[in-house]
């Protein structure tokens, strides 16, 4: 599916979330599905939360009791693979890569978009840092609980 | 006639790590390039770079070229010649490049043959007409120049370079209209493509460009369905309004230079084409001769730049003057290497390697 459309299947997209308790606490989830010879997320984990096998040549995986949710790996990751989703009540707080102009502000209400680029939900921006690791922004985002494994980007419209 | 100890033409990614390595040591080093900028496509690169720290992994493109423009900038023994195209090689081990509508001549102990690749082609009917662009071109106008195509464009190939320009495009506010493949699968990294499909980019898979429509410039594309064995099947067409087509299939090296060098070559379908036959550091039949970069065999940037650390040691040790450190450097961009190719991906470069023999992979 993945490498016919460029979408991954829900089971893919469900293996790489730790469990909706842990995820009580910011969690990075790490959606890298391919093997391609590249660590910055492992190397840029100010705690050790990301390991991958052989250095850079296996899919990182994370070591969610270590990890914070700071969102570094998030703006690290060349392949914008990587967000932070914590759980609030109904609602699901994601940190996600943003990479165009203009960047979203605060308070602002954007489109929440799935991983085939459909509209599926309001998605409140809550945060935008926008100058840490050359250009690429965190945004931080409030959705519904119920979009968890189906939110992907954001979209201004 | 000037001298040199070391001339390497080509400034890319590949060149300037072959100049790094030299830089550091007593030799004198000319380092040619046709562009007026060193960094060759490392400067129209805006995405971050894979691969580990060693490659400047997380940095963008044209940051690893200003990291690596620095490293040889103000060193005495280097001079750049910018804006010069190589144009002639003879056997005595002279060139001589076109600068200003001047033939330069210049004898060196050693070259390393860092030109690059070209771009390959499609036939399709009406494929010259305005709005047909290479994806280097797009990159050049887009990226160098701040210069959009158009506000829509039709991409055609799914490898890295389709689906990195595309995004690029999608940054700059241009309208995707679509990635057009051949194959069943799409060929570049999947968080490149995964990155395109949650913006609502549609990809046409088993598609190709059956013909461009239009009067004087392109208003609209026709494509066709594939088989799995690559024929068109007739009745599957589809019109596609846009301004603009990018053509992305693939590159093939520039080793028009090496072919005047009489060095041992090999037409290697994997590595993109005909490839001089190298030994492990990466010597061609030669002794004066190294190449290293995409000329060597298509390979991602992060490569040729362990590739060109690779023919900057070669060409030392031909010089008499062995990095002191050769044995130790040699070993760590191999297994740099190693790690860079073991992947999917690297699987196809692996085999041509194969089929090439010569160098640390005879067998």
């Amino acid at each position: 599916m993945l490498i016919k459309t460029g979408v991954p299947t829900k089971e893919m997209v469900a293996e790489k979330f730790p469990s909706e308790e842990a995820l009580k606490k910011p969690k990075a989830i790490l959606e890298c599905y391919e093997a391609i010879p590249c660590n910055p997320c492992a190397t840029s984990c100010p705690f050790g939360a990301i390991v991958i096998e052989d250095g850079m040549t296996s899919i990182p995986s994370l070591l969610a009791e270590k990890c914070t949710g700071c969102g570094q790996c998030v703006v690290a990751c060349p392949g914008l693979a990587i967000t932070v989703a914590q759980i609030v009540n109904h609602k699901v707080l994601f940190k996600i890569p943003y990479e165009f102009t203009p960047y979203p502000r605060k308070g602002e209400i954007w489109k929440g978009l799935n991983r085939r680029g459909e509209i599926i939900c309001e998605a409140e921006i809550q945060n935008v840092i926008a100058n840490i690791n050359a250009k690429t922004a965190l945004v931080t985002v409030i959705i519904d609980r119920v979009h968890l494994y189906d939110f992907a980007t954001i979209k201004q419209l | 006639m000037t001298e040199k100890d070391v001339i390497i033409i080509g400034g890319g990614p590949a060149g300037l790590c072959a100049a790094k390595i030299l830089a550091d040591q007593a030799v004198s080093v000319l380092l040619i390039d046709r562009d007026h900028h060193l960094g060759g496509q490392l400067i129209k690169q805006t995405h971050k770079f894979f691969g580990s720290e060693k490659q400047y992994a997380k940095n963008r493109g044209f940051e690893i070229a200003e990291i690596l423009i620095k490293d040889i900038r103000d060193k005495p023994n280097v001079t750049t010649l910018l804006g010069a195209t190589v144009a002639g090689v003879y056997h005595d081990h002279v060139i001589s490049a076109v600068k200003d509508e001047k033939y330069l001549k210049y004898r060196a102990k050693a070259f390393i043959i860092a030109t690059g690749a070209s771009e390959k082609a499609l036939a399709f009917e009406n494929n010259d007409l305005p709005g047909i662009y290479g994806a280097g071109a797009i990159q050049t106008l887009m990226n160098l120049y701040g210069i959009i195509p158009e506000d829509e464009v039709l991409m055609v190939g799914s490898g890295n370079i389709g689906l990195i320009v595309s995004y690029q495009l999608l940054q700059a506010g241009v309208k995707v209209k679509g990635i057009i493949e051949a194959l069943p699968v799409i060929g570049g990294y999947k968080v490149h493509a995964t990155k395109l499909k949650r913006l609502g980019v549609p990809f046409y898979m088993q598609h190709t460009v059956k013909r461009a429509i239009g009067k004087e410039t392109l208003e609209a594309v026709e494509i066709v369905r594939l088989t799995d064995d690559f024929k068109e099947i007739a009745a599957e067409t589809k019109i596609i309004k846009t301004k603009a087509l990018c053509i992305a299939v693939g590159l093939s090296p520039s080793s028009q230079l090496l072919g005047m060098m009489d060095v041992a070559m090999k037409y290697v379908k994997e590595l993109g084409g005909l490839v001089p036959v190298l030994n492990e550091t990466n010597q061609t039949s030669d002794p004066h001769i190294f190449a290293c970069g995409d000329v060597s065999g298509i390979e991602e940037a992060s490569a040729a730049m362990m590739n060109g650390y690779i023919a900057g040691l070669g060409a030392l040790k031909q010089l008499g003057r062995a990095h002191p450190r050769h044995d130790e450097l040699l070993h760590m961009y191999h297994h740099e290497l190693e790690l860079l190719r073991h992947s999917s991906y690297g699987e196809k470069t692996l085999a041509g390697l194969k089929k090439l023999g010569g160098g640390p992979y005879a067998n």
